[in-house]
């Protein structure tokens, strides 16, 4: 029985041999599509968030509703409609690489989430901030630019870092639009090797490899989200020790003065 | 005198402020405003003139529309009717933002830049508002500072600061734009009571170098010794306009000595 689990599920030799297509394109391709999805998600879903708090329902809406479609849809049937109904489109462009299609797709999808996280960041700053910026005679995008958005950023990074990770696991779902052997991401190449050797092991090392990926990025957050609540604390309570450091050092002075002023 | 924390003593440091600080000050007239929130009405027709380089304070129990009219007076509320006059001529056809140039605000829970240094709060607005450069807005952020005692201070976290040292960066912040006219709204309610006497000492001196102020305080020693007229408001409306000595020795109407007879 623990022979045949071992067997199936962490077969060296089928582990061994997948590793150098794992290393050679796998986890580059995920990494890619990951990564571009995140970037282009992050554009747009800051988009999605300043059109989110505006004051204009011409802008409000819209976001509303495409947050609404690309949150609530699930996400291969996104992946499917954008990467085959716009394929025969955009062939000129793409020459059938399903990548940039793929990549389209994950972003909307991920611009959906980030919006979001970004909307209640911004929100979540104190309204004098705004006030005062006005005050001093700022417009409101300069307001939002310079002084309201950068602080609502720092506020979600680690909500952020949790979306590249669930975009690291959407990712295996280009595997859909239908992959050229060099094109395949880490499931697709797992998947390739576990049908033709009729073993689990291979998906088990892929696996490994989202794991190598996210886990460190799960503590990254941790250690980010800790830093950001204690911060500020931390700071202040070094002021206060160096005030009453430099209280000390007066009253000794003080004290040293009047001895030998005595 | 043993063990004095070395805030305080930072706090009480006067202030230098320039000679030719009020040189751009301007007088300060709202007609008959008022302010509605649906069918509640906050402002019921306030009129009021602060000549160039006076100073006004208002006072009056919360929920009296004090914070409402300074807020409407920099149209950060938009006034429901009425007008608000900078030099004789009237601001309300204009855009906000020329309004707010010309008239700095102080909040009471000074609103500065949590992201950015001391001098950082400073420069930014300099920068996007007065489009200057790096190194003028820096040279001319150092003066302001220093005028307000906390060029030490220039390159740490609004958060490392006292609140008295915080609401005097936020001065010195609104003073760098070169206003023409001051609104104070309650700038020293949020602070402890040891550090209430630096920011009053600063505006003291504001009023003094001959800075237009409109000043909605709770401090009544301010008022009577600042102040060169009052103000008493009460729901949504000016009750009595007179000098310091009248309003606090001789109070015409039952409301005002009855607020007079609780806060002193």
């Amino acid at each position: 029985m623990l022979d045949n689990v071992l067997h199936s599920f962490f077969d060296l030799h089928s582990m061994a041999a997948v590793l150098p297509e794992v290393l050679a394109y796998g986890l580059r391709n995920t990494l890619v599509l990951a990564l571009a999805a995140t970037v282009i998600g992050i554009l747009l879903g800051l988009v999605l968030a300043v059109m989110g708090v505006s004051g204009s329902r011409w802008l409000r809406v819209p976001a509303r509703t495409y947050t609404d479609v690309f949150r609530g849809l699930p996400a291969i049937l996104t992946i499917l409609l954008i990467g085959q109904g716009l394929a025969p489109l955009t062939t000129q462009w793409f020459r059938g690489n399903p990548y940039p299609l793929g990549i389209l797709a994950l972003s909307l999808i991920s611009s959906a989430y980030i919006g979001e996280i970004f909307r209640s960041g911004i929100q979540s700053i104190d309204p004098g901030q705004l006030k005062a910026c006005r005050a001093l005679g700022m417009s409101y995008p300069s307001a939002m630019r310079l002084v309201v958005v950068p602080q609502g950023i720092r506020r979600v990074l680690p909500a952020l870092v949790n979306q590249f990770i669930a975009i690291v696991k959407d990712s295996s779902l280009v595997y859909f639009l239908g992959l050229l052997t060099t094109q395949r991401e880490l499931f697709r190449v797992g998947q390739d090797a576990a049908v033709t050797t009729g073993n689990l092991s291979p998906l088990v090392t892929v696996g490994l490899c989202y794991l190598v990926i996210t886990v460190p990025l799960t503590y990254l957050v941790n250690w980010t989200d800790h830093r950001l609540r204690t911060g500020a604390r931390v700071s202040v309570v070094v002021d206060v020790e160096g005030d009453e450091r430099a209280a000390e050092i007066e009253r000794s002075d003080r004290l040293v003065a009047e001895r030998t002023g005595r | 005198m043993n063990g004095e924390p070395t805030t305080i003593r930072q706090d009480t440091a006067t202030p230098s402020l320039p000679d030719d600080l009020g040189a751009h000050a301007c007088s300060l007239e709202v007609r008959e405003l008022t302010k509605s929130f649906g069918e509640h009405q906050v402002l019921r027709g306030v009129s009021l003139s602060v000549g160039a380089g006076r100073t006004t304070c208002i006072i009056g129990p919360s929920g009296s529309g004090k914070s409402t009219l300074l807020h409407c007076v920099n149209r950060l509320e938009e006034p429901s009717g009425g007008d608000v006059l900078l030099a004789g001529r009237s601001m309300l056809t204009e855009s906000a933002d020329v309004l707010r140039r010309r008239v700095g605000t102080v909040f009471q829970h000074f609103n500065l830049f949590p992201h950015k240094t001391v001098l950082g709060n400073i420069v930014l607005p300099l920068r996007t508002v007065r489009r200057m450069s790096a190194a003028q807005a820096e040279a001319l952020a150092m003066e302001r500072l220093s005028e307000v005692g906390l060029a030490a201070k220039a390159g740490h976290r609004p958060a490392n600061l006292s609140g008295g040292q915080q609401q005097r960066v936020a001065i010195a912040r609104a003073l760098a734009m070169e206003p023409e006219v001051m609104l104070f709204d309650e700038a020293t309610s949020a602070l402890d009571p040891e550090l209430v006497k630096g920011v009053l000492g600063l505006m003291q001196g504001l009023a003094e170098h001959g800075m237009t102020m409109l000043v909605v305080t709770h401090e009544m020693g301010f008022a009577r010794q600042v102040a060169d007229e009052v103000v008493f408001m009460d729901r949504g409306l000016v009750v009595e306009h007179a000098s310091p000595s009248e309003i606090f020795e001789d109070p015409q109407t039952r409301r005002l000595k009855g607020f007079l007879s609780q806060v002193l």
